[in-house]
């Protein structure tokens, strides 16, 4: 496919720094150390590092307010950090102005010209870079082949519905061959189903045009299904990095536990031998803390059981949620949430009495964080 | 019931509209039907219908040249408040909201103090032994007054100011709908901030700038303290004409016919424009 071949035979222009060969994965590419931004007194990013390999999808999660936008800007240019350094292939951009890295960014609002053209919205960065008229409608063309919107050149942004729309702002970015591809929550306008499409597609899309990609997002479930790589975010700081699987099995604080997926947290004091909360005794976890620690464990990783019950409590409210049967138990360790899949029927109803079992390699004992 | 319902606004606007036909629809036609009388030697209004005022002012020059220097003075008001305004609204929109509110109350508030008194303001410095000149003759740039006064400069220069707020508020209307990540977006595909301006932020301000300009030019094209004050007699526009028909000739068929041409040329000229305008820029407006 033609948008492959750019990817080999781009080059340098107007100070733009292109991507070079696709075959050295796993080399930082894009590398952020120790990005800081301070407004007065208030730090929005603190101390951000994060190397990117070449190709590699990283979404960057978090609730809003912990500094993933700010952090993207400053890549993308519109925000100059305080402290810190933004290098891209070897290369020093942190003071490069945004006009000259050359990245491509969609927007949270898609940010199209809408006084132009679906093609001429493409052909926008082309013209800027004084590409020739013949090669700069056949690469709107492609980009726009790309995206499945082959027939939509000559509309108005505001004849096109919500997918479409970002599927123009993709190919504006895609189409100047970017080394990087930044995305600002770019599914945040879109309804449930569509997003999950559009998400799938962007999946697809990035994997088949082999671009680095760092996305913004608030939406857990949108991380783990897009991203080769979560860096979660908290107040600022980095949280936890890793991959999507990793991050969920090992969760490496209560933040990050419940901020990705379901979790029941309860805190205590560990030692080799077991766990002890609210009074109760829990077999030890995996994890090398020893003292106050919190205790983690999936809703999903818990199962009903008559004997051996590490815990026993009441049902409080049984909530279906399709795919899966959700239920509160009430215990001596506080509120329980436990998540069965719908394969049968529920054999418990509300108000029964229930013992709790997990098996202990699904507990995890993590070091308990200071604000969170 | 479905009749009910639809009649009950036409009750409600009623009143409103009863008092515009009053105030505006009855002057407008009785000053139209003025146009069509004659007038008798000593004053005296004939009672004859005749289109002798229209041929009149159709024929003399010195009627088409106050038009003319009418649309001209118009023309360059509009555009030196579109030079002026737009960019002044466009750093309106981009300043703190703190200044913003500062800003706007400074925008805003000569629209607080009557016209005459602030082209009174204009006057005294445009006279020859005014601040200007003054000031200039003073840095050495000029050896003699320059005639502001009595001239296209002088009263462009006032009007502009007089009218300048209008234009600065219909393009920040505009300004407040735009999308500021469409400037980032630009921006990132490598436009300078020149370009960001010229090719997204312009257009998309266009209806904005375009009903800035219809007001502005209508109102400078019926403009009369400004015209009268700093253009006097030496340059005469329609309305300070329509005045000296009126009280100084006491010729009121002649001005009332001045009064309907310059009318029907203004909505002309507006309308005209307006529709050239939007459809060149129909994306725009949605």
């Amino acid at each position: 496919m033609a948008f492959f071949e750019f990817q080999d035979r781009t080059k340098l222009s107007n100070g733009i720094i292109a991507a070079e060969d696709m075959g050295t994965r796993n080399m930082a590419f894009l590398e952020l150390n120790g990005l800081t931004k301070q407004y007065g007194e208030h730090v929005a990013v603190d101390g951000f590092s994060l190397t990117v390999a070449k190709g590699e999808f990283v979404c960057l999660l978090g609730p809003s307010g912990c500094g993933k936008t700010t952090t993207l800007q400053m890549v993308a240019g519109f925000v100059q950090p305080s402290i810190g350094q933004v290098k891209l292939d070897g290369q020093d951009i942190t003071r490069m102005s945004s006009n000259r890295r050359g990245l491509g960014i969609v927007f949270q609002s898609y940010a199209l010209f809408p006084h132009m053209t679906v093609a001429q919205n493409v052909a926008f960065g082309l013209e800027m870079r004084r590409v020739a008229a013949a090669e700069r409608a056949q690469r709107v063309a492609e980009a726009l082949d790309l995206v499945h919107l082959g027939g939509f050149s000559s509309r108005y942004p505001r004849e096109l519905s919500g997918g479409q729309r970002q599927r123009v702002a993709l190919a504006r970015a895609l189409v100047i061959r970017p080394p990087v591809l930044l995305l600002d929550e770019p599914m945040g306008a879109l309804d449930a189903k569509l997003r999950e499409e559009m998400q799938i597609e962007l999946r697809a899309l990035q994997r088949r045009v082999g671009i680095t990609t760092i996305m913004v997002t608030h939406d857990q479930a949108e991380a783990m299904t897009l991203s080769d790589r979560v860096v979660l975010m908290n107040g600022g700081r980095v949280e936890q990095v890793g991959k999507p699987y990793e991050m969920y099995e090992q969760p490496n604080g209560r933040f990050s536990s419940t901020f990705l997926g379901r979790s029941n947290v309860f805190s205590g004091t560990a030692s080799d031998v077991d766990f002890i909360t609210s009074g109760q005794t829990l077999p030890p976890g995996s994890g090398v803390v020893e003292g106050s620690a919190d205790y983690l464990v999936r809703p999903e990783k818990i199962e009903f059981v008559d004997r051996n019950a590490l815990v026993r409590g009441r049902v409080t409210a049984r909530v279906f949620l399709g795919n899966h049967w959700l239920y509160q138990v009430e215990t001596p360790l506080g509120n329980i949430q436990v998540a069965c899949a719908n394969t049968s029927p529920p054999t418990v109803a509300e108000g029964d009495e229930v013992g709790l079992h997990w098996d202990q390699k699904y507990a995890r004992v993590v070091a308990i964080q200071g604000d969170a | 019931m479905n009749t009910n319902r639809n009649v009950l606004p036409y009750w409600l606007s009623a009143p409103g509209a009863l008092a515009v036909l009053a105030l505006m629809g009855v002057p407008l036609v009785m000053t139209l039907s003025l146009s069509f009388f004659g007038l008798q030697p000593g004053g005296q209004i004939d009672n004859t219908i005749t289109l002798q005022n229209y041929a009149h002012l159709v024929s003399d020059d010195y009627y088409a040249g106050i038009f003319l220097r009418t649309l001209l003075l118009s023309l360059a008001v509009t555009c030196s408040c579109i030079l002026i305004g737009v960019p002044e609204a466009y750093v309106l929109s981009r300043l703190s909201a703190r200044w913003r509110a500062v800003s706007m109350v400074v925008v805003l508030g000569p629209l607080l103090v009557s016209v005459v008194v602030r082209t009174l303001g204009w006057a005294i410095l445009l006279e020859n032994e005014g601040l200007i000149n003054k000031g200039l003759l003073a840095i050495g740039a000029i050896d003699q007054p320059v005639s502001l006064m009595y001239s296209y400069t002088g009263v462009v220069l006032a009007l502009s100011h007089v009218l300048v707020p209008y234009m600065i508020l219909a393009t920040w209307a505009s300004l407040q709908k735009l999308d500021f990540s469409t400037e980032q977006a630009a921006n990132s595909l490598s436009a300078s901030s020149l370009t960001v301006l010229r090719r997204i932020i312009l257009p998309q301000v266009i209806p904005g700038v375009l009903s800035g300009s219809l007001i502005v030019f209508a109102l400078a094209a019926s403009a009369f303290a400004t015209p009268a004050i700093i253009g006097g007699r030496r340059l005469k526009v329609v309305s300070t004409t329509i005045y000296d028909e009126f009280l100084n000739y006491v010729n009121w068929p002649m001005g009332a016919a001045l009064a309907a041409v310059l009318m029907v040329l203004v909505v002309f000229v507006t309308v005209y424009a307006n529709r050239a305008i939007e459809r060149r820029f129909k994306q725009v407006f949605s």
